[in-house]
């Protein structure tokens, strides 16, 4: 089939990022060309400020370079303007003459400073702040002149001031309104960030009009005078009072434009054969100049050019971050506040700290903070995800808290941290690495960063100071959607949530089936959403879908957990942590005959064989003659109780027998994550029931169950669920709360961060107040638990599952 | 070349792989879903994890110890981690596996 032709206009990052999006779902589907008026290949404009402050250099920036463009077969034609489209006849044409033909053409001409219409705009030393051109000149500028004035405090203005200061010029920043960043910031940071700035050198004129700009006699300009007869000397003026979306050419071609080209959620313009992404355009009456939200229609975009046609881009809500160094504020939402809103503020003017959280019936709607931001990416989450903060509300201003306590000294703002700071405890690296790796190959997720650097890729816990870096490091740019709204891997665009409910609701039984159903874009998936897949499979048609073991990692399949040299651990079940001599005997009669280096005894109250090699795992099972503990797998992991009523003389409850009946109800129950329970037998706690999935209290009255504790990565106490009177509703309740987790959580997200996620509210209402659905779940938990058996027995009877221990032997003679 | 008769087909499990006891040591023959069959070192280059026995997936396997993704046709590291394996010539003809024990490639 020939291919069709997409042509582009516009060099910048919202559109090539839309090619990039494009190339990954359709590499075949076009003949690509790129016209770009700019002599160079695509770079990351928001880095020009750090490029003016001298921080980072041209080179850095660059985030396509040549290369990437012919490897990718895209014609690509700088320095070269496009000057008309020709609809009719579906082509445009250049400055230079040059004509390309186009099926699909895609708009993204970005957008043009606003110049202010006043007597000397067009003097020498006049500029807006756009692009290279005009960040070489400021820079070669300040090396032969001193007077610099900056027209419009918002952000680039102030960027631009920064970068002019420490370029040694003297600046003055001259503002319209009442305060700097009016649109980022409220009146009281918008001081703070003034006496900072000012405390840099920089002077600051508010509520004033620039009235006309004089010339030196000889072109160059020389004198601003303000609305108020005052004049100060200026051999540069920057205009930074706005940009305009550059859709002039749009316009001429008769496409419907109203402040920026309109386009629909498809981001398609008034002709089916255009689209346009990025600054240039207008979508649902707001042309974004951020460059989040622009990757978010690139991606909407490419989904409709690839003729997918599933993605909506249905607005943007955004964050901003102002790109100078040392000072550190955060916006994002509503955060000025309307009716009907509540504001919570800090404030600690010496310390130059302020925090504002605006809060509507409930949730989070803005947030505005000076000084410390290190927690804007977890608040700038909440407003998205409109969580019900009611219930944290009393804690919501000191933050999310939440990073990991062990790995990083203890370390939890990015901010303070030097470049030699172990950020990442588990693969060594320090936030000098990260920065580097985020500048040098343009990362933008915490995914990328992951890969690129290692860090973060191990136990996690550090992933939220990643996060912290990301965003200090490109600002608004930083992807950092939450895991319920990321695509499961690369292998799909549905999320987590989306792939669960198809699978529920098309009635998809098999691995295969459902990649077909949901448009698997690889024939058979890949590492990440494989094992994902297989759960929700199996969680959600239990005794229908069938089990695939090529799906499950190497702990599942081998039903012990692999070492780092390749041997396994083997944990037999200890029902309640309780043993016998016999038990002990085999133990040890086992570690005898296969030579187990170390037997060691768990947290979790039984007895590890490290070491074992594969092709002894059946006959280690067999010989030891106990059930599996399943200590590998994503699913019930033990229950450890103390020794409760029956010998102990504080005990109220019979917590070992809770545990042993716990433990065999819910034997084999594969869940998203691993589970683990204790049941204590009096309120000492000896089990340690606060820090377990599902965690149980015996106290003289009955019992209480707390859930979504944690004793891991990040210690979580478990929240107060609920008080039962009985054994039997311990059993009820519990096994009512796994199976809503079985059901509605994402692979690979523990009991606390469902819960986190969902509300602690959303869990009490189905399993508290609703008996029928609670009884409902439990049935439904029970019946997906009838199918399971002990994995080990099944490998040892089965001689076709245990020839994957067996190792296929190589006569030497045979070796020529 | 001297071609060992390893197994049947069949005798590998399909997205899966089986271990050849090798005279220098363990080797990795995986299978992919459309029975093509690959041979390599069953060494992960990064940290030695055992390759046979990760998840395998197109014509790639993700190595069990630290998630390495390794091409089986050319036994290297997808970007951007870097390190390449040994590979093995093999082949299946009247549904057994033939293995020749010669890594046909130095890694770079």
């Amino acid at each position: 089939m020939e291919k069709l032709k997409l042509v582009m206009i516009g060099n910048g990052m919202a559109g090539v990022r839309t090619l990039e999006e494009l190339l990954k779902l359709a590499p075949d589907l076009y003949e690509i060309t790129v016209f770009g008026a700019e002599p160079h290949p695509n770079y990351n404009r928001i880095l020009l400020s750090p490029v003016l402050a001298g921080e980072q250099t041209f080179e850095e920036i660059i985030l396509n370079d040549l290369d990437w463009y012919r490897d990718n077969g895209i014609d690509l034609r700088i320095g070269c303007k496009v000057v008309d489209i020709d609809r009719q006849n579906r082509r445009v044409i250049a400055e230079d003459g040059s004509v390309a033909e186009y099926d699909r053409l895609l708009v993204a001409t970005g957008s043009t400073p606003f110049i202010l219409p006043i007597p000397g705009k067009d003097l020498q030393g006049v500029i807006g702040y756009r692009d290279i051109a005009d960040t070489e000149m400021m820079m070669e500028t300040a090396r032969t002149h001193r007077h610099a004035l900056v027209i419009g405090g918002g952000l680039l203005g102030l960027e631009a001031a920064n970068g002019l200061k420490l370029r040694g010029m003297e600046v003055t920043v001259v503002h319209l309104g009442d305060w700097l960043l009016e649109r980022q910031l409220d009146k009281t940071a918008g001081k703070l960030l003034q006496s900072a700035l000012e405390a840099r050198g920089i002077q600051f004129r508010l509520n004033t009009n620039t009235a006309a700009l004089l010339d030196d006699g000889e072109g160059r300009v020389a004198i601003a005078r303000f609305s108020d007869g005052e004049e100060i000397p200026a051999d540069l003026v920057v205009m930074a009072a706005g940009i305009r979306p550059n859709a002039e050419l749009a316009e001429r071609a008769g496409l419907a434009c109203n402040r920026g080209i309109q386009v629909d959620d498809c981001l398609q313009t008034s002709d089916p054969a255009i689209y346009a992404v990025g600054e240039c355009a207008n979508h649902r009456g707001i042309a974004y100049g951020l460059v989040a939200p622009l990757f978010e229609q690139a991606k909407v975009c490419a989904d409709h050019l690839a003729r997918l046609g599933n993605a909506r881009y249905e607005g943007s809500v955004t964050s901003t971050k102002l790109k100078v160094t040392g000072i550190d504020l955060f916006s994002a939402g509503d955060f000025m506040g309307t009716e009907g809103t509540e504001t919570i503020t800090l404030s600690d003017p010496i310390g130059g700290v302020y925090k504002k959280l605006v809060v509507k019936d409930d949730v989070l709607v803005g947030a505005c903070l000076y000084g410390d931001t290190a927690d804007g990416g977890w608040y700038f989450r909440q407003i998205r995800e409109s969580h019900n903060v009611a219930e944290i509300r009393d804690l919501l201003m000191f933050g999310e808290n939440a990073l990991g306590d062990a790995g990083h000294q203890g370390q939890d703002k990015a901010m303070a941290m030097s470049d030699e700071m172990e950020v990442c405890g588990c693969n060594g690296v320090c936030k000098g690495s990260i920065v580097k790796a985020i500048r040098e190959n343009g990362l933008l997720s915490v995914d990328e960063v992951k890969k690129h650097t290692k860090a973060a890729s191990s136990c996690g816990s550090c992933a939220g100071l990643v996060e912290q870096i990301l965003i200090n490091t490109v600002g608004g740019a930083a992807d950092v959607k939450p895991k319920s709204e990321k695509p499961v891997c690369g292998c799909t665009d549905l999320n987590h949530g989306q792939v669960r409910q198809a699978i529920r609701e098309q009635h998809l039984t098999s691995l295969g089936q459902a990649m077909q159903a949901m448009e698997w874009r690889t024939p058979d998936g890949c590492a990440t959403c494989r094992p994902a897949l297989n759960y929700y499979l199996i969680s959600t048609w239990p005794g229908e879908a069938k089990d695939d073991p090529q799906s499950r990692l190497i702990n599942e399949r081998a039903h012990a957990n692999i070492q780092k040299d390749g041997t396994y651990s083997v944990v037999p079940r200890m029902w309640g942590g309780v043993t016998n001599p016999s038990e002990l005997r085999r133990i040890a009669d086992v570690a005898d005959k296969y030579q187990i280096p170390m037997v060691k005894v768990t947290g979790g109250q039984r007895i590890d064989l490290l070491g074992v090699k594969k092709e002894d795992l059946p006959g280690v099972w067999k010989d030891l003659d106990m059930p599996s503990g399943h200590a590998y797998g994503k699913s019930i992991r033990t229950v450890k109780t103390c020794v409760g009523s029956e010998f102990c003389r504080f005990g109220t409850q019979n917590s070992t027998q809770m545990g042993i009946d716990l433990e065999h109800a819910l034997f084999g129950m594969w869940s998203p994550h691993k589970v683990k329970l204790a049941v204590s037998g009096c309120p000492r706690n000896c089990a340690e029931s606060g820090i377990k999935d599902v965690g149980i209290i015996g106290v003289d009255s009955g019992w209480e169950l707390y859930i979504g504790g944690n004793g891991g990565i990040k210690t979580e106490a478990g929240e107060f669920f609920v008080k039962v009177r009985s054994a039997e509703e311990v059993m009820e309740y519990s096994l009512a709360f796994l199976q809503l987790y079985r059901e509605e959580a994402f692979y690979l997200e523990r009991t606390v961060h469902y819960m986190h996620r969902v509300g602690l509210e959303h869990i009490k209402q189905a399993v508290l107040e609703d008996e029928a659905r609670r009884k409902e779940l439990h049935q439904r938990l029970l019946f997906a638990l009838s199918f399971e058996q002990d994995p080990w027995q099944q490998q040892i009877e089965t001689p076709a599952l245990k020839k994957e221990f067996e190792r296929i032997p190589v006569r030497e003679a045979e070796t020529a | 070349m001297n071609w060992l008769d390893i197994c049947a087909l069949e005798e590998i499990n399909v997205l899966g792989a089986r271990i050849v006891a090798g005279p220098k040591g363990d080797i990795a023959i995986f299978r992919t879903a459309s029975d093509e069959v690959f041979a390599l070192d069953d060494r992960c280059p990064h940290k030695g994890g055992p390759l046979s026995q990760g998840l395998v997936y197109g014509k790639r396997v993700a190595c069990p110890l630290h998630n390495w993704q390794i091409d089986l046709a050319s036994g290297e590291a997808l970007a951007p981690d870097v390190g390449c394996t040994h590979k093995y010539p093999v082949k299946v003809e009247d549904g057994r596996v033939l293995l020749a024990l010669k890594t046909t490639a130095k890694c770079a």
